[in-house]
């Protein structure tokens, strides 16, 4: 059953430099009790994605084309009734967790209120549920502790205070934006493990938004690429992993490091992250593609089938490689 | 939604423009200052008011002391602004050319403005630099001293000095000097711990230059951006502060005049009927103040740009 | 907290000290004063002050005396000017007055320009937003003795609505010129410091996150946003006081209201130091109290000061 459809989604920003256009005609959906990860480089529209569907763009932000949620539109929807889906039905964390919680509340107030404003319950019955949640993602001492300030915590206990916080109420999505970008590496695998517990216990569909491909291939059945506000390439996590078919991922995949190959030059990908108030006219990776012909500068190619995979491409999949 | 078409010339054009960015800070920081209108109006204004103090004097014939004696006593009856007598500004209630009294009355507080920000930079600079540099007790200690000095009604204690130690311009610009660099201080120290950590401070200690040259090229050299743009705001509050000051009448002395000293006059005149005496002197305080709250805006704004 | 109170007192107290023997030791070093061998004080006054700190004692011996009668009695000692009053007695007659219009001013600029920051700040780039803006660019090149005038021209010889000075026991018409043209620049400082404080927190991540967790707008304005925009406003409150202080010689000079501004600037015209110094001293005891009010706020709000 589709959770979220998104439909040709554009996202534009209007700065004194003139317009930045950071999502140009986004698609996909998400299938309830899904994990889908959104892939891409900072600036590739990613996060601006998950912002436009919460309703969250900054103020000189607009969003066209269409967002369905269990069935009705919540594009263009007024903040209050926005209000009604946020936490509810959708619920997001996002990277930094140092700064994402209020410094200057306790950890029990901004939890409470959650529950008392969209459940309508007593402030005893929010505390007690409140602990029961911070049991949940495993912070030690939580009826002793959840009176504390934010700052009394470490970056991955106040990620996964994030996390609860956000499943308070039982939401059908959970966004999470670069959840573990900002933390230790041990930290960053209890954090991804705590997410897949949460999606197994309450079967809660993730958007995993994300730069790190390493923990792409283990959390998420679906892996979205984007590059310049639109997508390269899209199908299961698996397919696309094993045999890319666009020449940015397969660049992606190529500049991770790995152990099992001996490389003596990590391989990256030549040029800079696009300018996105100057795309080029044809498909935005064309500047960087070593396997770019006359007519991607030209012409901007449009996702297609390919098998099992949806690709953006001029070239053959065969010739990718 | 919105696709922006270009052609491959316009693309190659962009291109070209990002070679040659290598603009430095300082450049870039002028093109975005002189974007800015109202900064470039307030410079503007201020060119011609500093047009005005030095060289307004030359175009008339009266003196800053002198006596028209025909306008006395009936000063608000013949004593406005006129070109036919040469009093542009008209005259105060003494029969003096007001027009003379406020080219005066502008360099005194231009020269006082400019003189305070000057000391309070020099000693709040190194002061500041110097405490956050060293650190540890010694920052302590210093930045304390700025604290207690801090807690303390300036204007009370410089009126007490001016009293004891007799009015004069000298122990004003002393007066406005001891206090003045506080914040100038605070300023710099908070920007010299963000400075210090740097890895070119590493690189200079690893090479072993002495802490004072560190200071000397190094630290201050960064600081320059905050306390160019501090200064700008600084020299208005000293004008502020030097007519408090002559405004109660314990500032400039006759027959020198100030803004605060002229603006005290008209006041005290102004039931009388004349107008000319509290206008033009406050035109002019109120048209510098405003030009150099915008060009320190635009200076921030174009020295800084993470706050845009 | 009370060990951060005691740390605090531990500063305030002994700048106070300092404040109190910097002010005596200018008065030994003033000439015309009686303590120099050059005696232009009427010979009453010199009785009194003879009979006070014995002018034959040492000079540390006539300090002790001085401090000890501040300390323990709040007591200045006898005027360098008026034969037959003290200090004391002149502070009483004005501060009473000073304070009302003063409590008053702070009220207003506190008041009116917290208001207006926040109000910009969340309709930022709408009319609302330019109008205070405009008002506080506008209202900070008119400090106190520029008001002043502007008002009475305006409320006075204008328009005959309000009287141009003097106090009546305080009545309102008599106050409302001297608390506006008092507050005014610094109601422009509170607006700005406030718009900005409050923009700058509205973007940050943990509004973002209180957006997200479905929040009505005025409860992330007023829960989450307020506290946090509020602090360096609290910060500047300190300053702002030590300016109102200040300012409030003016605005008794100009309106003469007969608060101890006015005394204040005659006794600095005549050369009454001890009545100079007791104001200076009265006004720094002020100031530094103040400030330790606003730093045991400030930690009351911010929980990350450790007390």
């Amino acid at each position: 059953m589709t959770l979220l459809d998104v439909k040709n989604l554009g996202v534009s920003f209007r700065t004194n430099d003139g317009d930045v256009n950071a999502v140009n005609g986004v698609s996909f959906s998400v299938k309830a009790g899904e994990t889908v990860a959104l892939v891409g480089e900072s600036g590739s529209g990613k996060s601006q994605t998950a912002f436009a569907i919460m309703g969250l763009l900054a103020r000189n932000g607009t969003s066209t084309g269409e967002i369905t949620f269990d069935g009705n539109r919540i594009d263009g929807l007024a903040q209050s009734d926005l209000n009604r889906i946020r936490a509810e039905e959708i619920a997001m964390i996002f990277q930094d967790p140092m700064t994402s919680l209020n410094p200057y509340m306790k950890i029990s107030d901004q939890m409470i209120e959650v529950l008392t404003l969209h459940k309508g319950m007593s402030k005893s019955e929010a505390l007690n549920e409140c602990v029961r949640m911070l049991d949940a993602v495993r912070i030690p001492e939580a009826r002793a502790r959840i009176t504390m300030y934010p700052h009394e915590f470490s970056g991955g206990m106040r990620q996964r205070i994030m996390i609860a916080m956000s499943l308070l109420c039982g939401p059908k999505l959970l966004i999470a934006d670069e959840p573990t970008t900002a933390l230790d590496v041990t930290v960053q695998a209890q954090i991804m493990d705590l997410l897949s517990d949460i999606r197994r216990d309450f079967g809660t569909a993730i958007i995993l938004i994300t730069h790190d491909l390493g923990i792409v291939a283990g959390a998420c059945e679906r892996t979205i690429v984007l590059y310049g506000g639109q997508i390269m390439e899209t199908g299961p996590t698996r397919d696309i992993f094993a045999r890319p078919s666009h020449p940015y991922t397969l660049g992606l995949l190529k500049a991770v490091p790995r152990l099992d190959v001996d490389h003596d030059i990590l391989p990256t990908i030549d040029g800079e992250p696009p300018n996105m108030s100057a795309l080029p006219q044809g498909c935005p990776f064309s500047p960087r593609c070593t396997f770019a012909v006359d007519r991607c500068a030209s012409d901007r190619p449009v996702l297609s089938q390919h098998g099992i995979i949806h690709r953006a491409c001029h070239r053959e999949a065969e010739a990718v490689k | 939604m919105r696709v922006p078409v270009m052609n491959r010339a316009s693309i190659d054009a962009m291109t070209d423009e990002t070679a040659v960015a290598g603009r430095s800070l300082w450049a870039d920081a002028r093109i975005r200052f002189f974007r800015n209108k109202a900064a470039v109006a307030g410079l503007i204004v201020l060119a011609c008011v500093t047009i005005f103090a030095l060289f307004g004097q030359f175009l008339t014939p009266w003196s800053n002391e002198e006596v028209d004696w025909g306008m006395l006593g009936q000063v608000a009856e013949v004593g406005g602004p006129s070109l036919e007598n040469k009093h542009y500004f008209g005259v105060d209630e003494l029969g003096r050319d007001l027009y003379a009294r406020t080219v005066q009355g502008t360099r005194i507080s231009l020269m006082v403005g400019i003189v305070g920000a000057l000391i309070s930079v020099i000693v709040g600079t190194i002061w500041g630099a110097t405490a956050g540099y060293i650190g540890g007790r010694v920052d302590n200690i210093m930045m304390r001293i700025v604290d207690v000095m801090m807690a303390i009604p300036y204007m009370f204690v410089l009126i007490l000095l001016l009293v004891v130690f007799g009015r004069s311009i000298l122990m004003l610009f002393i007066g406005i000097g001891l206090i003045s660099w506080l914040d100038m201080a605070r300023i710099a120290r908070g920007q010299t711990l963000s400075i210090k950590n740097k890895e070119f401070i590493e690189a200079a200690i690893a090479i072993g230059v002495s802490t004072p040259t560190i200071i000397r090229r190094h630290i201050v050299p960064n600081l320059l951006g905050v306390v160019i743009v501090y200064s700008t705001l600084l020299v208005p509050s000293m004008i502020i502060f030097e007519s408090f000051i002559s405004f109660l009448g314990l500032g400039v002395q006759e027959p020198s005049t100030s803004w605060g000293a002229l603006i005290s006059d008209g006041a005290s005149q102004m039931r009388y009927g004349v107008p000319w005496q509290l206008g033009f002197p406050l035109f002019f305080f109120i048209i510098t103040l405003f030009a150099f709250f915008f060009v320190g805006d635009g200076l921030r704004d174009a020295l800084d740009p993470k706050d845009r | 907290m009370t060990p951060f109170i005691i740390r605090r007192l531990a500063i305030a107290i002994p700048t106070l000290l300092i404040l109190i023997i910097f002010s005596f030791l200018l008065m030994e070093a003033a000439p015309g004063s009686p303590f120099s061998t050059e005696r232009g004080v009427p010979p009453q006054v010199l009785a009194n002050l003879e009979a006070r700190y014995g002018l034959d004692q040492p000079l540390w011996k006539r300090m002790g005396i001085y401090v000890w009668n501040i300390v323990t009695q709040f007591d200045f000692g006898p005027s360098f000017v008026f034969k037959d009053r003290t200090v004391n007695e002149v502070i009483a007659q004005g501060f009473p007055i000073t304070v009302t219009y003063g409590v008053w001013s702070f009220v207003v600029a506190v008041a009116i320009g917290g208001t207006l920051g926040i109000m910009a700040a969340v309709y930022h780039n709408t009319w609302l937003d330019y109008l205070a803006v405009g008002i506080s660019v506008g209202a900070q090149v008119l400090p106190n003795f520029v008001m002043a005038p502007i008002l009475v021209i305006v409320f006075t010889l204008w328009l005959g609505w309000l009287p141009g000075g003097g106090w009546q026991g305080g009545q309102w018409q008599y106050i409302i010129m001297p608390v506006i043209a008092l507050s005014t620049s610094f109601m422009a400082s509170i607006a700005r410091l406030t718009r900005s404080s409050m923009l700058e927190v509205l973007n940050s991540n943990y509004i973002r996150t209180a957006r997200a967790k479905g929040l009505p707008m005025r409860r992330v304005i007023f829960l989450h946003a307020l506290k946090p925009a509020l602090l360096p406003v609290i910060s500047y409150l300190g300053p702002a006081f030590v300016g109102m202080i200040t300012g409030s010689v003016v605005i008794d000079v100009f309106f003469s209201t007969g608060g101890i501004g006015q005394f204040f600037v005659n006794s600095a015209l005549s050369r009454d130091y001890s009545m100079i110094m007791g104001i200076t001293i009265l006004t720094g005891a002020l100031t530094i109290f103040f400030n330790l009010v606003v730093d045991i706020l400030y930690a009351w709000i911010d929980p990350k000061i450790r007390y």
